[in-house]
């Protein structure tokens, strides 16, 4: 698996309560890449990651994960080599200590106890969290519980990471610490999210996404810089680019 | 409500409580689990009018209390929260069996009364247990201890799963009976109608977040089995606590020794 590619081809998906919510998207990620898709609330975000690990099977279209067609036979290995997280960490923690969430990958994966500790101390080790390993993730603070559900998806070793909304709730200096984290990592990532100041720190890619279509895509500096776009999907520029209310009253 | 959210976060200071680093907490989860069981058969063992045989249980919950420091009025108010159910099961029987069975002096006790204090006797002596147990182990090492000793895996994790997410839909619930009451003025709002509303949503609610916890599974390779890594040894130390105990237990089940002891004074008296 040295190709970390997503091919997404004309992705149509309608709910079954007959809600369209793709029509038609398509974008291709090279090995590394880190794409932000973003877009005005219900423009179809979560439906588009809800695809990325087979979750929702598409009315039409097709996807590829590194080598492999998504179909029902190579779920295993897509599920395996794409890590998931999740908006709300109270839904991925949901095992009784910290450590055994992290561990519940890599045990389905069937790798041996030492193996499984090794794993789950490098994943809480990486996220700076292994002081929490026996701790009930109902205790942690917002800041911890979203470092743990990272850590709980990096135990299983995953080449794509996909995100949802990962710095909601988070305190300034937590999110800081999360945007160092997500910059530090090599994987191919897919982050969904409203955040456009963490996309400029993290992703050199933006998809923007309107009515389930696929308004732009391309450089995320050149996305955010055509404020029309923008407008007509319910974004605005990032803060850091729009002018500063201090500074521009002073000239 | 303020009544409401203290009690739920009393469950949660049960855990700290299991947290401590005490001989009784060093034992294996499965040694105290059995002591705790063959005390609870023990004490409902005896019949129904036993009173005197119950002193010397106490022994058992009161060593267990000092040897691992737990605050003993935080216990007997989470009793005094279970007694309606025991009250309830024992309330009766002072009036359907009326035959005097003991005297003290002048005033004649019935049956009734006797085996309604013995009822008493018997919930705090089990029910002290049972709290002794899950906040000497904690409750999830309870769970992992049932698991190794052969209950089916789907009841452990259905009991795990129950308590991790216990705190999430309580809070929710809290935050959704809050959003109430601040906008309900003059008790307006505050009836079974609204109340009915809000629970239905709650439902909803649990059912998509269980939809979603699926789906977390799922993403990270749930086939159906839950796997659990936690080593624990049941060593010596644990064979003999379990024995003791059981030991003890068994003989003051068949020795009634405060009614022995009492013979044996009355015999030295005269």
């Amino acid at each position: 698996m040295s190709h970390h590619i997503v091919i997404v081809q004309d992705l149509k998906y309608a709910y079954p309560d007959g809600t369209k919510a793709l029509h038609g998207i398509s974008f291709r990620l090279a090995h590394g890449e880190s794409l932000a898709i973003v877009g005005e609330n219900g423009a179809g975000k979560s439906t588009l990651l809800l695809h990325l690990n087979g979750y929702l099977t598409p009315n039409q279209g097709s996807i590829q994960i590194g080598d492999y067609p998504m179909t029902k036979k190579t779920l295993k290995f897509i599920r395996r080599s794409v890590g998931m997280v999740f908006q709300d960490p109270d839904d991925q923690l949901f095992m009784p200590t910290v450590y055994d969430d992290v561990a519940f990958g890599p045990m389905n994966l069937g790798l041996v106890p030492e193996d499984v500790d090794a794993r789950v101390m490098q994943a809480l080790n990486t996220v700076d969290t292994s002081h929490l390993k026996n701790r009930p993730p109902y205790k942690l603070s917002g800041g911890e519980k979203r470092s743990v559900a990272i850590a709980s998806v990096l135990s299983m070793s995953p080449d794509i990471l996909v995100m949802d909304e990962p710095t909601s709730n988070l305190d300034p200096k937590a999110r800081r610490k999360l945007i160092e984290l997500l910059k530090s990592f090599e994987h191919t990532k897919i982050i969904a999210t409203h955040d456009l100041d963490m996309v400029l720190d993290v992703c050199d890619r933006t998809l923007v996404i309107h009515e389930g279509q696929v308004t732009a895509d391309g450089p995320t500096m050149e996305v955010f810089q055509d404020v029309a776009l923008l407008e007509q999907s319910h974004l605005e520029q990032p803060l850091r680019i729009q002018g500063c209310p201090v500074c521009c009253s002073a000239a | 409500m303020a009544k409401i959210e203290s009690a739920f976060f009393d469950i949660g200071y049960m855990d700290t409580l299991a947290a401590q680093d005490t001989f009784i907490h060093r034992l294996d989860p499965r040694a105290k689990l059995v002591t705790t069981l063959v005390f609870v058969v023990t004490v409902v063992s005896f019949d129904r009018y036993a009173i005197s045989a119950f002193i010397p249980f106490f022994i058992y919950p009161i060593v267990l209390i000092a040897g691992s420091n737990l605050p003993l009025p935080f216990l007997l108010k989470k009793l005094l929260l279970v007694a309606p159910f025991a009250l309830l099961v024992g309330i009766f029987n002072p009036f359907f069996d009326r035959e005097i069975i003991l005297k003290l002096g002048a005033l004649g006790i019935s049956g009734g009364w006797v085996s309604f204090f013995s009822i008493m006797i018997r919930f705090v002596l089990s029910v002290g247990a049972a709290l002794i147990l899950i906040a000497t182990t904690g409750f999830n090492a309870v769970c992992l201890a049932l698991d190794r000793m052969g209950t089916p895996r789907v009841f452990t994790i259905q009991l795990l799963f129950m308590y991790r997410y216990l705190y999430v839909l309580v809070e929710e619930a809290l935050r959704m009976a809050r959003a109430r009451a601040l906008r309900s003025l003059n008790g307006e709002g505050m009836g079974l109608k609204v109340f009915s509303f809000l629970v239905g949503n709650l439902l909803l609610r649990t059912l998509d977040r269980a939809q979603r916890i699926h789906l977390a599974m799922f993403c990270r390779g749930f086939d159906g089995e839950i796997r659990l890594v936690r080593p624990i040894r049941f060593s010596v130390l644990d064979f003999a606590y379990v024995a003791g105990w059981t030991v003890f237990f068994i003989l003051l089940r068949l020795i009634n020794f405060p009614q022995f002891l009492g013979k044996w004074i009355t015999g030295l008296i005269s």
